[in-house]
């Protein structure tokens, strides 16, 4: 699985920054203009400008008009292009750490953690009617809580018994506990049927419920994520060469581990808890830029972050118009266009599996 | 989960019940003196009963509060986790939503009554011998004076389940009558199944009901084609844009939903439902079981729909 290949330092490119820029801008448009409800596009502008200091315009806008542009689309493109850089980022952090292109942050058991969490929450919650667990933000600290636990768990079990262990041992132990996880989530399920219709929406993904305080809820993890991973991004470089290399280089291989995979959960776990399971994104896209931009991490996970941004804004358009009055799950339409897009990876690119 | 969850609210939107004043005002001794009018063996569609059953397990919370109403509770030994009401039901840990057939047949029940054959559960239970009825999830108020009479000829209750359609019928009828109708357009409703927007359209059991009052569902254009079985899902900007005169809230209990929460949704403000405070909490129980209680959730409405033409 480890695939020590050989990495040629390319620097981040202006151009390339810059195209990422302009992807998020048009999913921001695009977010803004387009919806189930038709709006006149002048208006939107117009209401949108309103909201800067100073300006006062009539958008002509109804006030229901209004408030879907400001109050349900501005923070659901908002959100989604926060969920997206860190599902990306976090998505190509594991990569690096891992050494395994394939990795991706659910497969620690970030999502099996987190819907364990949240169904426990929930089927008790239900049944209690208990307000002190009742609280509005108790799915979004499970969910938190879950993920991180989870990758903890994770990384015990894969960690323990000493030195000697490849990185692939951690990404067994992630599907071990995942697996384990699962089937707790699972049982609990089938014993709290009335859960379940809350549960399963949560886990089909829920940007349509998003709003400001779900932005503001995930804010300073992006920013503390986006920090520290940024950073450390030439340390995956070095790491991809392998661990004897980058000790010969003065770095410490298993503390920046631990410091990538903390911050890359966190983040994670920060975009599941507000937005639910939305998977494929962080192999996805890291994946495509890899193609595209060269294999170094000084590349990647900048542009990572970008893509994903305007990836899961733009789908989440894609969800909430295909079917419109009606909404598409989102983590339908990642998956159906990660799944094949994935295979297609696996299938030509050499040496992805070792 | 696309193709899962209209299945799973359509599920949840069945359930049981009994309704106040008839199932405690009856207070025939149940199991011996109505014996003695009942002819056995009765057979309703496929299932025989030899004799009146006495160890009755029902997985159905909708089929519990119909045997209760009707005087058959005494006959009843076992009910699924889900049947809370009436309050003395017997209720145990058996569950309808993933029936067990030795844990059903465990207790020797003498007619087990089902909302639907999950797992098989009907072909496994008719190979124990054990008789089973289903009642599944009412389309119309008939299905519901169905049940209770079918119920009723299979407990030996006939009467009582005839006395309590006809009690039901005449309640809804005068509730109907009786609400002043605004004059002109149809009164527009939201109807809340669970906070991701998952709601009812005309062609729904609850649908029909509201239709009797005048109210007409703001998610009808949603499944035209009736692929999501009447109960779509809707992006909350279309409820928005709709602004419904009712928002009824029927994930009060599940969900914690409010009147107050719904105002303060964001973008939710400004609908009419919101600023003319026609925001309705139900009891989820009732609004999903079509049992007798269906009466209380008319009666609801009803109200709101009387308060908001005054």
């Amino acid at each position: 699985m480890s695939e020590p290949r050989p990495v040629q330092p390319a620097r981040l490119r202006a151009w390339t920054v810059l195209i990422g820029i302009a992807a998020v801008l048009v999913a921001l448009v695009a977010g803004l203009a387009l919806g189930p409800v038709r709006l006149p596009p002048l208006g939107v502008a117009r209401e949108l400008l309103d909201l800067l200091p100073g300006v006062r315009l009539n958008s002509g806008l109804s006030v229901q008009q209004a408030a879907i542009v400001t109050e349900l689309r501005l923070p659901r493109v908002v959100l989604g292009l926060l969920v997206g850089a860190m599902l990306a980022l976090a998505g190509g952090t594991y990569q690096g750490v891992y050494r395994n292109p394939l990795a991706d942050p659910y497969l620690l058991g970030v999502a099996a953690g987190a819907g364990l969490a949240v169904t426990a929450v929930v089927a008790f919650r239900s049944t209690s009617g208990d307000v002190t667990v009742g609280l509005p933000l108790t799915v979004p600290v499970a969910a938190f809580v879950g993920a991180l636990g989870a990758v903890l768990l994770t990384y015990l079990v894969g960690t323990s018994g000493g030195r000697g262990r490849s990185p692939a041992t951690l990404i067994l132990a992630g599907v071990a506990v995942s697996a384990f996880l699962t089937a707790g989530q699972t049982y609990l399920l089938q014993r709290h049927a009335e859960t379940i219709r809350e549960v399963y929406s949560w886990l089909g993904g829920r940007l349509s419920t998003a709003g400001w305080h779900d932005v503001l809820l995930m804010l300073p993890y992006t920013v503390l994520t986006m920090a520290v991973v940024l950073l450390h991004r030439r340390e995956l470089d070095i790491l991809s060469v392998g661990d004897e290399e980058a000790l010969g280089l003065g770095l410490h291989p298993q503390r920046s581990r631990y410091v990538l995979v903390a911050a890359a959960s966190l983040g994670t776990a920060a975009a599941v808890s507000v937005s639910g399971l939305i998977g494929f994104v962080g192999i996805v896209v890291p994946h495509a830029v890899r193609l595209i931009f060269g294999a170094s991490y000084r590349v990647i996970l900048p542009l990572s972050m970008l893509f994903g941004a305007a990836f899961l804004a733009l789908t989440d358009v894609a969800a909430r118009t295909l079917a419109a009055p009606t909404e598409i799950p989102i983590s339908v339409l990642t998956a159906l266009v990660g799944a094949p897009f994935f295979i297609v990876v696996l299938r030509t690119s050499r040496g992805v599996t070792g | 989960m696309l193709r899962r969850t209209p299945a799973l609210v359509a599920v949840l939107a069945a359930a049981t019940l009994a309704v106040t004043g008839c199932g405690g005002g009856n207070d025939t001794p149940a199991a011996p003196a109505s014996a003695s009018d009942a002819a056995y063996p009765v057979s309703v569609g496929t299932v025989t009963l030899t004799e009146q059953p006495t160890k009755i397990v029902s997985l159905s919370p909708t089929a519990t509060e119909m045997l209760f109403a009707i005087g058959a509770g005494s006959q009843v030994a076992a009910v699924d986790d889900q049947s809370n009401y009436p309050p003395e039901a017997p209720k145990t840990d058996l569950s309808g939503y993933q029936p067990n057939a030795e844990a059903i047949a465990g207790s020797s029940p003498d007619l087990v009554v089902l909302a639907n054959d999950t797992n098989k559960i009907v072909d496994q239970l008719t190979k124990l011998k054990v008789p089973v009825y289903v009642a599944p999830a009412a389309k119309t108020l008939d299905d519901t004076y169905q049940q209770i009479s079918d119920l009723g000829r299979l407990t030996g209750h006939a009467d009582q389940a005839t006395a309590l359609n006809g009690q039901m019928k005449n309640d809804i009828d005068k509730l109907i009558t009786d609400l002043p109708r605004p004059a002109g357009k149809k009164l527009r409703y939201y109807y809340e199944l669970d906070p991701n927007y998952y709601t009812v359209t005309d062609q729904t059991f609850v649908g029909a009901l509201f239709g009797e009052l005048g109210l007409t569902s703001i998610a009808n254009s949603a499944d035209k084609d009736g692929s999501a079985g009447g109960y779509p899902q809707l992006s909350p900007e279309v409820v928005i844009d709709a602004g419904p005169d009712f928002v009824f809230l029927a994930d009060v209990n599940c969900c914690q939903q409010t009147p107050e929460k719904v105002s303060e949704r964001a973008g939710w403000g400004g609908i009419p439902a919101v600023t003319q405070h026609r925001v309705v909490a139900l009891d989820d129980d009732i609004a999903s079981r079509w049992g007798p209680r269906t009466v209380d959730l008319v009666r609801t409405v009803a109200d709101a729909v009387a308060a908001a033409s005054n």
